[in-house]
């Protein structure tokens, strides 16, 4: 996944940066505007002067008058309406305003959409045609809107009418679509940018320091007390983090290697906590090809140690359980430690359920469940409990 | 030579180790005994609260105090030994803790900060020697015992300080659940709060509640200019304070207005109450 997002967003945030700073530069907006808008309007005289058979120059003058002017009149509006648009939707979104993030994104890009723009287009030709026009009377001396209006054919009237609408309309579609891929780059950027924050969130409470530096002290006894037991520990450590590194890569992976991902991480908890530590495993084997976010469990175990069997004196029992459930998925984490009320106040906690409940409101949305709640059979201890569409076997 | 002297002055040197991990306390027992051939160990205590028992009991003069362990966090049992700490006998002096942590990046900063001897898990032999020679050094020219508590009851102010887990919203009511009755106790009504095994006591001037919490969980929810912790175990109402007094032993006890008894503001706190 990440092989696939880094240069899109790459390529986003670029974009992005881009846009900031050309936003930012009215002197580089006008020169963008010109380049756009000079060789169009040379385009067209060359063109009047090959439909109309007369001067060049003259052609040129007032098509860079009128051309120039209408542009300037509707790109003043564009940006004006937006930023208009944008502070209106900034105000009212303290009461639930309207709109959603498309909008917005087109809005920061300067559209404010087409029912605002095309009336805008119109008028800014009408105006813009006009005082253009006259302006290029005053340079040139020709009467060109008299002969435009009031000449002997329509045929001038409807070519130089259906040009400038359909000039004027083509380059607002343009600045428009622009504005839509802008605002698609940075809904990309930013999508990316979440997934990279999930994967690195991941990957930190994997490779929580605390757990990481504990084992390799305890590591570092038995490499003198007892070889064997060493490398067996040390096998166990590459095992889960190999496992850890390929769990961020991959959307889904068997229940069955959740569960030894699981049981490296309970082997290495063993070491340490020795008999105060109690580990189950109960995993059917219908349900050993599943598919399931990977390590999904894993935050739930940690917890159930962390604040359930290693604040209690004498540990305690660790439950994992797949279970099928009709079309459904129960996987269950359960421990006989000091309860959640204990364990309510430490901070810790919540971070591990957040990015379990998060992980599941992306994958699933409503169709996974996650509740934890004190266990119900009287041996004390928390119990979590996750239920996900049950998806078939590769 | 700094052990013989130590020995000398003090008589033998003894030390506990309080540690969960059972390969770790083996080990750090061992690299113990081959550093420090005359140091007494005392048997290993693997939770905070029998290695508070044990200190308590037995008076080591050095301390080896992991910070996570069950029941009791190395801090707490610091503090609790400051607060619990016999004066009257001269033979005990406060002992030298020395905190044992895999990954505690706050707390490492604040041991840096106030001096206090820490040691990082996986313990390396040359750091433990240095560790070593440094207590052999302060067991020698060890200050009087007064000085010693008060020092250790100074930096065991300010790590716990810096400890303190973020404020959480505040408590309006306090919810004492009865049978199937829940009392509601507003909390302007609670002159002090006492910590009771794990139960808290809720005293009002009228009558006392009982609530499945903690002092800690309870404590970031209370306005700290409105309720001070005098003691481990005790949460106040300075409002409902009427004197504090003195005790030569370094404790305060504290009259309150509202209610009979006397409640004592341990060492940790004494400071609290001090005239202006």
């Amino acid at each position: 996944m990440a092989a696939e997002m880094n240069p899109l967003s790459r390529h986003g945030v670029s974009a992005h940066a881009r846009l900031q700073a050309w936003r930012e530069s009215p002197l580089r907006l006008i020169a963008y505007e010109l380049k756009i808008g000079l060789p169009l309007c040379s385009a067209i005289a060359l063109f009047l002067t090959i439909v109309f058979n007369d001067s060049f120059l003259d052609n040129l003058v007032f098509s860079l008058c009128i051309g120039l002017m209408i542009q300037g009149l509707i790109e003043v509006g564009r940006i004006a309406l937006a930023a208009w648009l944008l502070r209106r939707r900034q105000a009212g979104a303290g009461e639930g305003g309207e709109g959603g993030e498309g909008g917005d994104a087109a809005l920061h890009n300067s559209w404010p959409g087409w029912p605002l723009m095309l009336p805008w287009i119109l008028l800014s030709v009408v105006l813009g045609y006009t005082v253009g026009s006259l302006l290029a009377s005053a340079l040139t001396g020709h009467q060109h809107l008299q002969r435009l209006f009031f000449g002997a054919s329509l045929r001038p009237l409807a070519i130089i009418g259906s040009l400038v609408i359909v000039v004027s309309t083509g380059t607002s579609y343009l600045f428009y679509v622009r504005g839509r891929m802008a605002a698609f780059e940075s809904a990309a950027a930013a999508a990316s940018r979440a997934a990279a924050e999930t994967q690195l969130k991941l990957l930190q409470s994997q490779l929580e320091p605390h757990m990481l530096f504990n084992t390799l002290a305890n590591l570092r006894v038995l490499i003198g007390l007892d070889p064997p037991q060493a490398q067996a520990m040390l096998d166990r450590l590459i095992a889960f983090l190999r496992r850890t590194l390929a769990a961020t890569r991959n959307e889904r992976h068997a229940l069955a290697d959740e569960f030894e991902a699981l049981g490296d991480y309970l082997a290495l908890m063993g070491v340490r906590m020795g008999a105060r530590l109690q580990p189950r495993l109960e995993l059917p084997a219908e349900l050993r090809g599943v598919p399931v976010p990977p390590l999904l469990l894993q935050p739930l175990v940690e917890n159930a140690i962390k604040h359930g069997l290693e604040p209690q004196v004498e540990g305690g029992r660790l439950e994992v359980q797949a279970q099928r459930a009709g079309d459904r998925l129960r996987l269950r984490v359960r421990d006989t430690g000091v309860g959640l009320s204990a364990a309510a106040a430490n901070a810790g906690t919540q971070f591990g359920l957040h990015q379990v409940r998060e992980r599941l409101a992306t994958l699933y949305g409503t169709r996974a469940q996650f509740t934890l709640l004190p266990a119900a059979d009287g041996e004390g201890g928390a119990e979590a409990l996750i239920e996900l569409p049950l998806e078939p076997a590769p | 030579m700094n052990t013989t002297a130590a020995a000398a002055t003090t008589g033998i040197t003894t030390a506990l180790i309080a540690e969960d991990e059972p390969l770790l306390a083996a080990a750090l027992r061992n690299d113990l005994a081959a550093l420090w051939p005359d140091l007494q160990l005392l048997p290993l205590q693997a939770d905070g609260r029998s290695a508070l028992e044990a200190a308590l009991a037995l008076r080591p003069q050095v301390c080896f105090l992991d910070i996570r362990m069950p029941a009791l966090s190395g801090l707490d049992v610091a503090a609790a030994l400051a607060e619990d700490w016999p004066e009257q006998e001269p033979a005990a002096p406060f002992p030298l803790l020395v905190f044992v942590t895999a990954y505690d990046q706050y707390a490492l900063q604040a041991f840096e900060a106030q001096a206090v001897d820490y040691l990082v898990k996986p313990v390396q032999r040359e750091r433990l020697a240095a560790c070593v020679a440094r207590l052999q050094q302060r067991l020698a020219d060890r200050a009087p015992q007064r000085d010693a508590l008060a020092q250790a009851v100074d930096q065991l102010r300010h790590l716990l300080g810096q400890a303190a887990p973020p404020a959480a919203p505040r408590l309006q009511v306090i919810q004492a659940q009865v049978g199937a009755t829940v009392h509601l106790v507003p909390i302007e009504q609670v002159l002090y709060f006492e910590a009771a095994d794990k139960y808290v006591r809720v005293i009002t001037a009228e009558r006392e509640h009982l609530i499945r919490l903690s002092l800690r969980e309870l404590l970031p929810q209370l306005d700290p200019a409105v309720f001070w912790q005098v003691h481990r175990g005790t949460v106040v109402r300075t409002a409902a304070v009427a004197s504090a007094h003195r005790e030569d032993s370094g404790k305060v006890t504290l009259t309150l207005t509202g209610r009979p008894e006397k409640l004592v503001a341990s060492r940790l706190y004494a400071h609290l109450f001090k005239g202006m």
